[in-house]
């Protein structure tokens, strides 16, 4: 991890009509580091993704990710982050070679780099023997594998992780947050949201939002000292009582 | 009141462009048995794809089974599906309520279809459904997960059923609202509603009373979760110190290390018998790491289910 602010938030606030999603919120994230990004449902996490990775705008406040700023360089942010969800990552009806072309084509990648990456990326996988595979016919672990190779294939600065664990069977929940563990080593920062309390322990540092409001941010050590808690869910739930709304 | 003896269904899903269902793969003649006695809490865990809703939907008479019986308070599920659907609460892993009928509306609905009115059973659903009275007029679509599941749970259980078959009540749920379904469900088991329920979450089995843990349409072990960790044969480490992800590389160079995964901020490892903690200590000590703690502990159900699926695959 190094020294160098990744992402700068301050005093971000998104409002719909008089529905304050995001309310204020201000944090930094470090190059390099694994972030996790958690709350309950409804408290402003998908909100505050979309104004960080520059598909809306904030109403008010200021956000610098990557180094471009969200109001005004949305799109040079968007070539330099790579995103995955669990709801929508890979193309089902393509097959694996050609969801990695597709997406690495988007990004701007020459055919040639694409091509010899894919055969390391492949083999780096175990993946080779699946190369002309339609993505669906793929067990739900693998793919989860896939698309987040795939989110970082063109090397992002920062790759932002939408609950990317939902449901994968326990042996590859655990391969996967190697896979993150290797890309944060590779110097790309990791913001992630997850609802398993036991992966908050994986990051660095963790943020709980709760009504809209970042309510803590520090690594999971300090927040089990800090709340007297035995493990980060019991952090959460201490914290998520105070939710006002519903 | 649950029995289910030697259930199958294959069929092939267009979706995967793959077999899937319940029933060994490897041989064609063997499906799922287990017993589930009244007011129990029984979970069926296991990764997406494991075939959980296949057997649900086979016990809530949705689907028809290939071959195999099951029975509910003595009705069959195939012969008596009409009977059993007075008396059972479904539901599915996905949201199934009208999104633009209100609250109250969903819930009235319901009670109608099932011949009774929502003031005849208010007691049942009282606790869960006062929680979102306050937004009765609010269509179901604009609730947020936590009420959504909250208003389910109330349709679901207005008929007063014997038995409530929850697919994957806490998937996508916070913590907060998860604990507050799983206590939900401890006092409808008081009311002696017997509950079949399945997870993803290898922590909720600790809240039922017996689980069936299910991976690739097999149930791979069966008993109460306190008995599933008993059974567990393996000698098992955690291992804590500093930059964790390089550790566990160097771990797994260790010849008497057998298994190796990472559990937030720890590992857990399995070991040879006869491995002191002494040797890995000073082995990782040379390495360079250090803050470095090492105890036998006691398994979680997760390091069980991946004890079992790591000796089926080396099957």
């Amino acid at each position: 991890m190094k020294n160098e602010n990744i992402i700068e938030v301050s005093n971000l606030t998104k409002k719909f009509g008089t529905f304050t999603a995001v309310d204020n919120i201000s944090f930094e994230v470090k190059e390099g580091e694994i972030f996790g990004f958690l709350g309950a449902n409804g408290a402003g996490k998908t909100t505050a993704m979309q104004m960080l990775t520059g598909l809306s705008k904030p109403t008010s406040g200021t956000g610098i990710v990557a180094g471009y700023d969200i109001r005004h360089e949305s799109e040079k942010i968007k070539r330099n982050i790579g995103y995955m969800s669990q709801k929508f990552s890979l193309y089902e009806d393509l097959k694996v070679w050609e969801n990695i072309r597709l997406f690495a084509g988007i990004y701007g990648m020459r055919d040639k780099e694409i091509a010899e990456k894919t055969d390391q990326l492949l083999n780096k996988l175990d993946f080779e023997s699946e190369r002309n595979t339609l993505v669906k016919s793929l067990p739900l672990g693998w793919k989860q594998k896939l698309a987040f190779s795939v989110a970082i294939f063109h090397n992002p600065k920062i790759v932002f992780l939408d609950e990317p664990t939902g449901g994968v069977d326990p042996a590859t929940r655990r391969q996967f947050w190697e896979m993150i563990y290797q890309a944060a080593e590779a110097n790309i920062t990791v913001f992630a949201t997850t609802h398993y309390m036991d992966e908050a322990e994986y990051c660095d540092r963790v943020s709980i939002m709760v009504d809209g409001r970042i309510d803590a941010l520090d690594t999971p050590a300090n927040l089990k000292a800090n709340f007297e808690a035995a493990d980060m869910d019991e952090v959460f739930r201490k914290l998520a009582r105070k939710a006002q709304r519903d | 009141m649950i029995e289910v003896h030697n259930l199958r269904k294959n069929y092939f899903s267009p979706s995967t462009e793959k077999f899937a269902g319940i029933g060994s793969k490897s041989d064609k003649e063997s499906g799922i048995s287990f017993s589930v006695p009244k007011g129990e809490i029984f979970g069926v865990i296991g990764p997406d794809g494991a075939g959980k809703s296949t057997l649900f939907r086979i016990l809530a008479t949705l689907l028809l089974p290939d071959f195999g019986s099951a029975t509910m308070n003595g009705l069959d599920i195939v012969k008596d599906y009409q009977k059993i659907r007075q008396n059972i609460g479904y539901m599915p892993g996905r949201f199934s309520l009208y999104e633009d009928l209100s609250v109250e509306e969903n819930l009235a609905f319901f009670a109608t279809v099932f011949n009774t009115t929502i003031e005849e059973n208010y007691e049942l659903i009282k606790d869960i459904y006062q929680q979102i009275e306050p937004f009765k007029k609010r269509r179901a679509g604009a609730l947020s997960g936590g009420m959504k599941q909250k208003l389910a749970l109330s349709c679901a259980l207005i008929h007063k059923p014997e038995v409530l078959i929850l697919d994957e009540p806490t998937t996508g749920v916070d913590p907060v609202s998860r604990k507050e379904l799983w206590d939900m469900l401890k006092k409808l088991k008081k009311d002696g509603i017997t509950i079949l329920v399945s997870t993803a979450y290898m922590d909720e089995a600790k809240l039922c009373d017996r689980i069936a843990l299910m991976r690739n349409s097999e149930f791979i072990a069966i008993d109460t979760p306190a008995k599933i960790i008993d059974n567990y044969e393996q000698i098992l480490w955690s291992v804590k110190g500093d930059n964790l992800p390089a550790m566990l590389r160097d771990i797994r160079l260790f010849p008497q290390v057998r298994t190796s995964f990472a559990f937030g901020d720890e590992h857990h490892i399995t070991v040879d018998p006869h491995l002191k903690e002494e040797e890995l200590n000073s082995y990782l000590t040379q390495k360079g790491y250090a803050n470095l703690s090492i105890n036998k502990i006691t398994p979680t159900v997760e390091d069980c289910f991946l004890a079992l699926t790591n000796t089926e695959q080396q099957k």
